[in-house]
């Protein structure tokens, strides 16, 4: 019995040992599976995955409309303090007095790509871009203001 | 036709036609020698390219491909850039211990180099034992091995080193008893003889299967015997940060980086020379004209063609195989690869006896 297990080891070694070199040896020879992108060459065609985390930004609509409703659902997720919502209040036309973000302020520069504010978002307001060429000379450029000036809520989103 | 060994006797006959016996072989020496750094400078230079270029593809990736045509240029920028470095030796150090390492590594890599035969008739020393010459001065690496990390004053280094020596002192049993099982076919440990007696077929393919059984435990062996993965717990970047040298830098790290590429590039040579045949030019059993064509292709390049083909094999398995843990390297060897060989040694002398192989 003993040396049943001890061939069955063997082989079991050999095999498994000859699965892997198969595997490797099919990507030494198939040189159309490298998925090496050659950064600053391929800049015009460069693909990022669909769920490449590299800045916050707030989509509007075409007529410069936001989803955000200043709830500071965002700043609260947030751990590093990246996000701060300022508010105001806005009188709407039935003489109601309604909040509304009068800028939201996003520290790219302290921003680890957590996605917890996107998570925590109630209303879709923010979303993750896939661009990072962030580089610039002067830090406070980094400071980003993601809400378009002169933007509005869009109808409909509470 | 042109051929190494020519060049050579020719050289010889025009030194001992000019000079006086006793200056021409001093002359004769010296070009033996600078020809062996040669050799290892275009070795570590060819052998790191071709591994980077190796690990790259079976990682999918592309690998160096920036300096110069195709990358071709980026190990002779690497060598520069460690010519020009620092060589630090640290403070607690034994600093003779820590200098002399890598030379002694280095230097048993050359002695390695007297035995093999490069091409018909061309060989630096063709000496009654050279089998038995091999497998023993590559058991002397250990001990730059051990010095280095013994004289660095760093536990990991220490650690890397001790973990070395286990291994080789084990692993260099069963490629001893694996070069024994085709010792016993030729019946002798010269490698000049070896390479003849494969005229009409090399061994792997006359011995049957323990010739195969033996080459598999070779190229085990010689792997673990040069510290390189899956059996590299020497240096096991992860979790001994480079082990034995990770004191190095600069031109002694070159060192130990060359001669680790010299070592590999001479055992798939012995491995060559004895299984596959060396020089010998591929030639099956009575196909005249086959035979023919085969011996029109130069013998250097048969013996570098297998010998690259042997090393192209030990880097397809460091970029496979994930690295053992100590006490499942000393297990393959003492369970495994040990009773094995033994058995196929005395499978291989039946065979020997009975006359039974080709």
């Amino acid at each position: 019995m003993f040396l049943k297990e001890y061939i069955k080891d063997v082989y079991g070694a050999i095999k498994s040992l000859l699965v892997g070199l198969n595997r490797t040896g099919y990507y030494f020879t198939h040189h159309k599976e490298i998925i090496t992108e050659q950064y600053p060459d391929n800049r015009a065609t460069l693909k990022m995955a669909d769920r490449f985390k590299g800045e916050v930004i707030m989509p509007h609509n075409a007529n410069n409309e936001h989803r955000c409703t200043g709830c500071t659902a965002c700043e609260l997720a947030c751990p590093n303090g990246t996000i701060k919502v300022v508010t105001k209040f806005e009188v709407n036309a039935e003489g109601k007095k309604k909040k509304a973000i009068d800028k939201l302020v996003y520290h790219l520069e302290l921003c680890t790509m957590c996605n917890l504010c996107v998570v925590a978002c109630p209303s879709d307001a923010i979303k993750m871009a896939p661009t990072f060429e962030h580089s610039v000379y002067d830090r406070s450029l980094l400071t980003k203001i993601l809400n378009n000036p002169g933007s509005k809520i869009m109808e409909g989103v509470e | 036709m042109w051929s190494l060994s020519k060049i050579a006797s020719s050289l010889h006959g025009w030194l001992n036609s000019t000079f006086d016996p006793t200056i021409s072989l001093i002359i004769e020496m010296v070009i033996a020698g600078v020809s062996i750094i040669g050799l290892f400078a275009v070795l570590g230079l060819v052998l790191v390219l071709m591994e980077r270029r190796v690990a790259a593809w079976i990682q999918i990736r592309l690998g160096p491909n920036r300096v110069g045509p195709q990358g071709l240029l980026q190990s002779m920028a690497d060598t520069i850039k460690l010519l020009v470095k620092e060589g630090l030796t640290p403070n607690g150090a034994d600093k003779f211990l820590f200098n002399l390492a890598p030379f002694i590594a280095m230097i048993v890599a050359m002695l390695l180099m007297a035995p093999i035969a490069f091409a018909k008739d061309f060989q630096l020393w063709d000496l009654n034992i050279g089998v038995l010459y091999v497998s023993a001065v590559s058991s002397i690496m250990v001990i730059s091995i051990l010095m280095a990390g013994w004289s660095s004053n760093n536990k990991y280094s220490l650690m890397g080193a001790m973990r070395s020596g286990a291994q080789i002192v084990s692993y260099e049993l069963s490629a001893g008893l694996a070069i024994l099982s085709i010792v016993v076919l030729t019946g002798s440990l010269q490698v000049s003889t070896i390479i003849e007696s494969q005229a009409d077929g090399w061994w792997i393919f006359k011995g049957h299967i323990p010739a195969i059984i033996s080459f598999v435990i070779f190229m085990i062996a010689v792997t673990a015997e040069t510290n390189r993965a899956p059996f590299d717990l020497a240096e096991a970047e992860s979790e001994l940060t480079a082990g034995f040298h990770t004191e190095y830098s600069g031109m002694k790290f070159a060192l130990f980086f060359l001669s680790e590429y010299v070592n590999v590039f001479i055992v798939c040579s012995i491995g060559a020379t004895i299984f596959l045949g060396g020089w010998m030019p591929f030639h099956i059993g009575h196909w005249e004209s086959f035979n023919h064509v085969m011996d029109f292709i130069p013998s250097s390049i048969w013996f570098f063609g297998k010998t690259f083909m042997l090393i192209f094999l030990i880097m397809w398995f460091r970029w496979t195989f994930p690295r053992l843990r100590i006490d499942q390297l000393l297990n393959l060897e003492w369970k495994y690869l040990l009773p094995i060989s033994m058995l196929n040694l005395l499978v291989m002398t039946a065979i020997a006896i009975l006359g039974w192989h080709f």
